[in-house]
């Protein structure tokens, strides 16, 4: 009994000067809480595939009533600026190429009249496809506008409407903002990066000074020395975490339709298999500028392959395995369900139960690599 | 011919002092392979990683299909989005299971067609109902998108077929320039080179110059005769070479594994790259100088490029659509002059328009942190 009593006095410890190391040096302590928030703040803004500002030109080659209405509802959208009013064909590359126009429409001469015979009438749009993503969802705005002009021509003009109408709903982000999806998935995100990193450099740099050997020939055991690495980190990364929710419910005002308790075990189980991760590659590396390496190679894939800005389902079969050992991947789904939909752990056990193995298996791999250079 | 003589001989003394400097720069490099590794496996590794890995196109949708009343024309719709590559549908027969699958996530949306659906179609005021997961809302657009498209072509063909004629009144032709087969690849490939050069480049000198710091052997070099500026050259040249070695991987494997076209010249490409390189093996070394400390400096050199690369740089994200004040943020990032360079050198060709004033900037970031870091270095040193 009193054997673990001493075992967590000394785990105590140890969190305790490992956190006073981290803390009490002013740049290290504000490059650990600050980061977080600002990029949290930064990136809630940037971070999103909706568009607000879309310059564009028209080439108007009817110059009827129709036409026009139609270029003032574009106008009207809020969202669509036209920059000019071309006249020929060859001006359009100049404003497309110089990314002065992100999309020309050009109307055909008889628009209105083959309207008014309810013949079909064309307007072509030509977008920039250096970013085909944005262009695609320019393109997208500009159909719903026209399907709504065509809805209310339909109406009008007592043409047969379209036989078959489509009522779309969208279900946890009604009005579809990109906003909503991004930012709680950046808690897991801006977290990872740098415990992850903290663990593995803290114990990479006591290698490196030579203070590592000091701590093997104190009392402590070597699972004790690890414990009194890991929990530090995951202290910084709750830490954190805490700042990035703050931000998206005080400042983002996303509500938050799920329970903290859920949100918090989840991502403590998130932690523990990054900071095992971090401690496995701390004792694999002789070296900071080694730990370094290993720990950029997995934090970039973990953190572009996460599903944060790209589908996980988009890719290929084989990068998708990748995903499985991926801890950021789990606590995405877990923090956009909770927060989003509310659901409880129940319905996670498909997250919850890949980080335990993960967890376990690092943390495990990790004990073993240190006991075998103890010996 | 004495003064001429003299001046001669001062700044070959300074060549010979560089280039020893870069000898001895360029063995420590050999004998400590990790700095190899940054330079040149990291690259390759991540290029291919995120080359294959990275795509926003949207195929094989999970879709609950829901058929209440299995007649012809439902069922004809169903087929459709069977053999569609964009989705993958489950077929059912009422909504509580597709609630409960939409629920769980096994499917990103039901699509259901309700008991009188036939009847309403003979009338002419067939609905189609449509329920998407709204969590990814450019996926959800997208989805919403590709069914409309699909009962487009459905409700076209069936008046072809001698049903009351429908056509809608305007009909849009879409031409997508410089993409023409609207691959995301096109567009991702030129930016995660800026992402994998911003971040080589930062962490090859932050660390290098950090561990310098640490371990004392920096103020030792400072009591040879070599001067603080050629330090920093003696640091940058071979590390800006390992760079080059790094940035040539990452342009043959997208021209050649994930062919992307090359459309601009390869002198702009490789000048702006190069002063590029310079950029960013200058942000690593002022931070180092700066700090001092490897855990600090590669956690600052990691917030300062790799996520505002990321996010910031028009690389995924659409800029203009930004708040203002982010947007003013996004003129300070390098990252964002290079991505707006790589992606008309690649996909649009030499577009003067765009490559002039986005290489002037480069060129004026790179000097402006030629002259802080020479500056961070001597006031560290008095």
């Amino acid at each position: 009994m009193s054997e673990i009593g001493a075992t967590f006095a000394r785990i105590i410890a140890l969190t305790r000067k490992e956190l006073l190391a981290v803390l009490k040096d002013p740049r290290s302590r504000m490059s650990l809480l600050v980061p977080p928030i600002v990029q949290a703040l930064i990136f809630g803004y940037a971070a999103s595939y909706d568009l607000n500002r879309v310059p564009y030109a028209s080439l108007d080659q009817d110059h009827s009533t129709a036409s026009r209405e139609l270029l003032s509802r574009l106008d009207g959208s809020g969202i669509f600026e036209r920059i000019a009013d071309l006249s020929r064909q060859s001006d359009i590359a100049r404003l497309i190429d110089a990314r002065d126009a992100l999309l020309v429409i050009q109307i055909e001469p008889e628009f209105e009249r083959h309207l008014l015979a309810r013949q079909s009438a064309t307007v072509q749009l030509i977008a920039d496809g250096r970013n085909s993503n944005t262009a695609g969802t320019a393109l997208g705005y500009v159909s719903s506008i026209i399907d709504r002009f065509n809805a209310d021509w339909s109406d009008v003009h007592l043409a047969p409407a379209m036989p078959v109408q489509i009522e779309a709903r969208t279900w946890y982000n009604p009005n579809l903002e990109t906003r909503w999806f991004m930012i709680p998935g950046m808690i897991g995100t801006l977290t990872l990066l740098q415990t992850m990193m903290l663990t593995a450099m803290s114990v990479a740099r006591e290698r490196e000074q030579g203070t590592f050997d000091q701590l093997l020939v104190t009392p402590f055991r070597p699972y004790e020395i690890m414990a009194g690495k890991a929990l530090p980190s995951m202290v910084v990364g709750s830490i954190q975490a805490a700042g990035v929710l703050l931000v998206a419910q005080l400042w983002f005002r996303i509500p938050f339709q799920g329970s903290y308790l859920a949100l918090y075990a989840g991502l403590l189980l998130f932690l523990l298999a990054a900071v095992g991760m971090g401690l496995l590659i701390s004792s694999i590396s002789a070296t900071m500028q080694q730990s370094m390496l290993y720990t950029m190679l997995l934090i970039m894939p973990f953190s572009l392959l996460s599903g944060l800005t790209t589908p996980v389902s988009s890719m290929p079969r084989l990068v998708q395995y990748l995903a499985f050992i991926n801890p950021l991947a789990y606590a995405i789904d877990i923090t956009r369900r909770i927060y989003l939909e509310g659901v409880g752990l129940d319905l996670l056990v498909d997250d919850l139960w890949p980080l335990a193995v993960l967890a376990t298996l690092s943390l495990a791999a990790a004990s073993w690599v240190f006991s075998r250079r103890i010996q | 011919m004495s003064a001429d003589g003299r001046m001669a001989s001062a700044s070959h003394r300074k060549l010979v002092r560089v280039r020893a400097l870069v000898a001895k720069e360029a063995r420590q490099m050999v004998r400590d392979p990790s700095s190899i590794a940054i330079g040149v496996v990291l690259p390759l590794i991540l290029i291919l990683l995120f080359g294959y890995g990275l795509s926003l196109d949207v195929k094989n949708v999970p879709l609950a299909v829901v058929i209440e009343n299995p007649t012809p024309e439902a069922l004809d719709i169903a087929t459709r989005f069977r053999l569609s590559p964009y989705f993958s549908p489950t077929a059912m027969h009422s909504m509580t299971p597709a609630m409960r699958a939409l629920l769980e996530h096994r499917v990103d949306g039901i699509v259901r067609f309700a008991s009188d659906f036939s009847r309403h179609l003979s009338l002419g005021d067939a609905k189609i109902q449509l329920i998407v997961h709204g969590g990814d809302a450019n996926r959800a657009r997208i989805i919403e998108g590709y069914v409309g498209g699909i009962v487009g072509v459905w409700a076209a063909q069936l008046s072809a077929q001698g049903r009351p004629l429908a056509t809608a009144p305007v009909a849009v032709q879409t031409r997508l320039w410089f993409n023409e087969a609207d691959d995301s690849r096109y567009f991702l490939v030129p930016g995660l080179v800026v992402l994998v050069m911003t971040l080589i480049g930062g962490l090859l000198t932050a660390m290098v110059m950090a561990r310098e710091w640490e371990r004392g052997t920096l103020e030792s070099l400072l009591v040879t005769p070599v001067r603080s500026d050629e330090i920093l050259l003696g640091k940058t040249i071979p590390y800006f070479g390992l760079a080059l070695v790094g940035f040539l991987l990452c342009v043959l494997s997208a021209r050649v594994l994930f062919d992307v076209p090359l459309r601009g010249s390869l002198a702009v490409l490789f000048g702006a790259s190069m002063l590029y390189v310079l950029i960013a093996l200058g942000i690593g070394l002022v931070i180092s100088s700066w700090v001092k400390n490897q855990l600090v400096a590669s956690q600052l050199t990691m917030l300062a490029t790799f996520l505002p690369a990321f996010m910031l740089s028009g690389f995924l994200f659409d800029i203009r659509s930004m708040p203002v004040v982010v947007r003013l943020i996004t003129y300070v990032l390098p990252a964002r002059y290079y991505v707006a360079l790589l992606q008309s050198v690649f996909l649009a060709g030499n577009v003067w328009s765009v490559v002039v004033p986005n290489t002037l900037a480069l060129a004026a970031m790179a000097a402006l942190l030629a002259l802080t870091s020479r500056f961070v270095m001597t006031k560290r040193l008095a």
